[in-house]
């Protein structure tokens, strides 16, 4: 008598492939998955709740630990937040300086997902690739900052410090190398057979699914929808840059590979055009009050992360401790989608549909 | 001197002499998989920006395996309380006894060979499909979930690539007459048999790949899927074994790949003077760099795409190469 029953499959938290300590159990007949339910919260460190006994410029370190692979994208949310309440006015210098590092931030970040993506896939070279470029891009910014993954660069009103000596050429040499480098990149990956095979039409939504999951960043411009924030609600100084905003149509797993990819493209824009239109000199501090206390209310700011949208909420009630802090974590919102795409797909699928979602644990589980 | 050895009545000398070949054979094999590991791990090192093994015998990294294996010796032998325990003990002798089983018969000069039967290569296909079972019983033995995709991965695989393998080779004899190997190297004097049948000679490099569970077809042990797929649980010195059934393959498809398309000892005209042995480790060299180069630069194929390339495009490409095989042969020879 032949029996067939469903197997459980616990996968993670200490699965290669989980990017960290996510943990996913499936039921699975075969290699086919009846049913997915992500379990999250292995690195859950209670950020909102600690910064509330903080001070302002003592939560900046912990915005660096939510989303490591892009943590100066988290300190400018937090350092927005406080100065759109206090209406503060930054100076030219320290805008550059903090686009220019949140750009760099991002190609750092798109490349260890690329590299990922594809150790995922089953690829070893490509990631030791996209780690050569990544390590130019953490020695930039830890020339400036003095850290290579939890900077801590940006404070309340500017940032703590100026750039070196010869660190605007360093980051304009770096350019050409990373458009030769992503040549490369394209070459040895993107018209890959095995890989088209593995990604074209795999985890595919349309563009409404993604709507109504509240997806952002380049898991929303896949299908189609035309949303970056750096163009649609400029802030900072991106509204004196020339980029364009990768849209593809075809809301899969390639059409989010082409988009990052793309997305790696404009960034190196941007960070040309900053480059050149840097001022020679200038203040990188506004004027600070030792104490900063942002007038009681509250106040919700967003902005366009690596991942996506990432907000950052504020009630305060004028003390000096943030009375409710509260961060829109793109990754989190992100991987709510998961178990959708991943009803009938077999196990190889769960990794690239997992892998292109580009979740950080430590923004997910917060 | 061994067809003299074999004709003769049986005596503790010819006992002794074939123990000691067959001995002789495996350090070979051991001498190479120690430093075919060695190899692999300097070219993938080469090619992804690393330097690899560069301490331990000198700068580079000669004894790097003698000290990986001796590590591998001195391990806790560790076996789930959960596993079936004489077939998870067995699982790696099944699978690695064919795996050295089958170098018997493989030629590796006009003088250096072991046994000249007259269905060299029908046994060593015959042979290498125990393996599998070896695999498949780890997988099952284990007693856990991973290792047991991982092991029915093997299976489906091994079975789908076996066919357009043996399929592949059949054009090749053919042109040979012969399932001997010695004959069929002796019948590429003028000309290698990768010139004559390229087809086929693609289709068994795919097929060969696909038989060694490397990249792009690893999915029985696919790391970032299964974790470590059928040997998941395995450790110290079984694993090793598992590890050595992959290099002796390595090696025994190396080779096989040599002697059937590349013309085994066959010179290159005009460097006839260089000796048939060194032609052999040359070509076979090639093959092993091929296949680490593929592994460098390839990413992984998914389950069911595997089934479908292996049922539905290599063995109709397999059956083809045949019937031109034949048409050709009917026509010229």
């Amino acid at each position: 008598m032949i029996r067939t029953e469903e197997m459980l499959l616990n996968v993670g938290p200490q699965h290669p492939s989980t990017h960290g300590v996510f943990r996913i159990v499936l039921k699975i007949d075969g290699e086919i998955i009846k049913e997915a339910t992500p379990v999250i919260g292995y690195l859950h460190r209670g950020t909102e709740k600690l910064a509330e006994d903080l001070q302002y410029t003592q939560i900046i370190p912990y915005t660096d630990r939510m989303d490591y692979l892009s943590a100066m994208t988290n300190n400018y949310i937090l350092c927005h937040a406080v100065e759109t309440m206090m209406d503060m006015e930054i100076p030219e210098r320290a805008e550059y300086l903090r686009v220019l590092v949140m750009e760099l931030g991002r190609i750092a970040s798109h490349l260890v997902w690329f590299g990922t993506y594809l150790l995922d896939i089953g690829a070893l070279s490509p990631f030791l690739y996209a780690f050569r470029e990544r390590e130019m891009i953490i020695n930039l910014l830890n020339e400036i900052s003095g850290a290579r993954l939890t900077f801590n660069y940006m404070r309340v009103g500017g940032v703590k410090w100026d750039a070196p000596e010869g660190w605007i050429e360093k980051v304009e040499e770096f350019i050409p190398h990373m458009r030769k480098e992503l040549a490369g990149y394209h070459d040895l990956v993107s018209g890959n057979e095995i890989f088209l095979n593995r990604v074209r039409g795999v985890g595919k939504y349309t563009k409404q699914e993604a709507l109504s999951y509240s997806l952002s960043g380049a898991n929303l411009r896949c299908t189609g929808v035309d949303w970056d924030l750096r163009k649609k609600e400029p802030y900072s100084i991106y509204d004196r840059f020339d980029f364009d905003v990768p849209v593809f149509e075809g809301g899969d797993a390639w059409s989010r590979y082409k988009c990052r990819m793309a997305e790696i493209e404009e960034s190196l824009k941007i960070v040309e055009q900053a480059v050149e239109q840097f001022p020679k000199e200038g203040e990188i501090m506004a004027k600070v009050p030792r104490i900063i206390k942002p007038p009681a209310g509250e106040t919700y700011v967003r902005i366009e992360s690596p991942r996506g949208e990432i907000g950052c909420y504020i009630a305060s009630q004028g003390k000096k401790e943030p009375y409710r802090l509260k961060f829109r974590r793109p990754s989190f919102y992100n991987l709510q989608i998961l178990p959708k795409l991943l009803q009938g797909e077999n196990i190889a699928n769960l990794i690239t549909i997992l892998g292109g979602i580009d979740i950080v644990l430590g923004e997910v589980d917060g | 001197m061994i067809e003299e050895l074999l004709y003769s009545s049986p005596s503790l000398t010819n006992t002794l002499i074939f123990f000691g070949l067959g001995a002789s054979l495996l350090m070979m094999v051991l001498g190479f998989v120690t430093y075919a590991i060695l190899a692999e791990r300097k070219v993938m090192g080469f090619m992804q920006l690393r330097i690899g093994p560069n301490r331990v015998g000198g700068p580079f990294g000669l004894l790097q395996t003698v000290a990986d294996v001796l590590k591998l010796l001195l391990k806790e032998d560790t076996i789930p309380k959960a596993a079936d325990r004489p077939l998870f003990m067995l699982a790696p002798v099944i699978a690695f006894a064919p795996a050295f089983m089958v170098l018997a018969v493989i030629p590796f000069s006009e003088s250096l060979r072991f046994s000249d039967i007259g269905i060299g290569l029908l046994y060593y296909i015959a042979i290498s499909g125990i393996s599998t079972i070896g695999v498949l019983m780890g997988g099952w033995a284990s007693n856990n979930k991973y290792a047991l995709l991982g092991g029915m991965r093997s299976a489906a695989q091994m079975i789908s690539y076996e066919v357009p393998l043996v399929m592949s080779v059949i054009g090749v004899i053919l042109l040979t007459g012969s399932l001997n190997l010695i004959q069929i190297v002796e019948a590429q004097e003028n000309i290698a048999f990768l010139f004559v049948q390229p087809l086929a000679f693609v289709i068994f490099m795919i097929a060969s790949v696909a038989e060694l569970n490397r990249t792009p077809f690893d999915l029985p042990e696919a790391e970032s899927e299964l974790v470590a797929g059928y040997h998941v649980e395995y450790s110290g010195f079984r694993w090793a074994f598992f590890m050595l059934t992959e290099y002796v393959y390595l090696f025994a498809m190396a080779s096989i790949t040599t002697i059937l398309f590349l013309g085994g000892w066959n010179p290159v005209p005009y460097l006839e003077f260089i000796p048939g042995i060194i032609w052999f480790a040359l070509k076979f060299s090639v093959v092993v760099f091929f296949l680490i180069w593929l592994r460098a630069t390839l990413p992984r194929m998914r389950a069911d795409q595997l089934m479908s390339f292996g049922w539905k495009v290599l063995l109709p490409l397999a059956l083809l190469n045949i019937f031109i095989s034949a048409v050709i042969k009917e026509i010229w020879f």
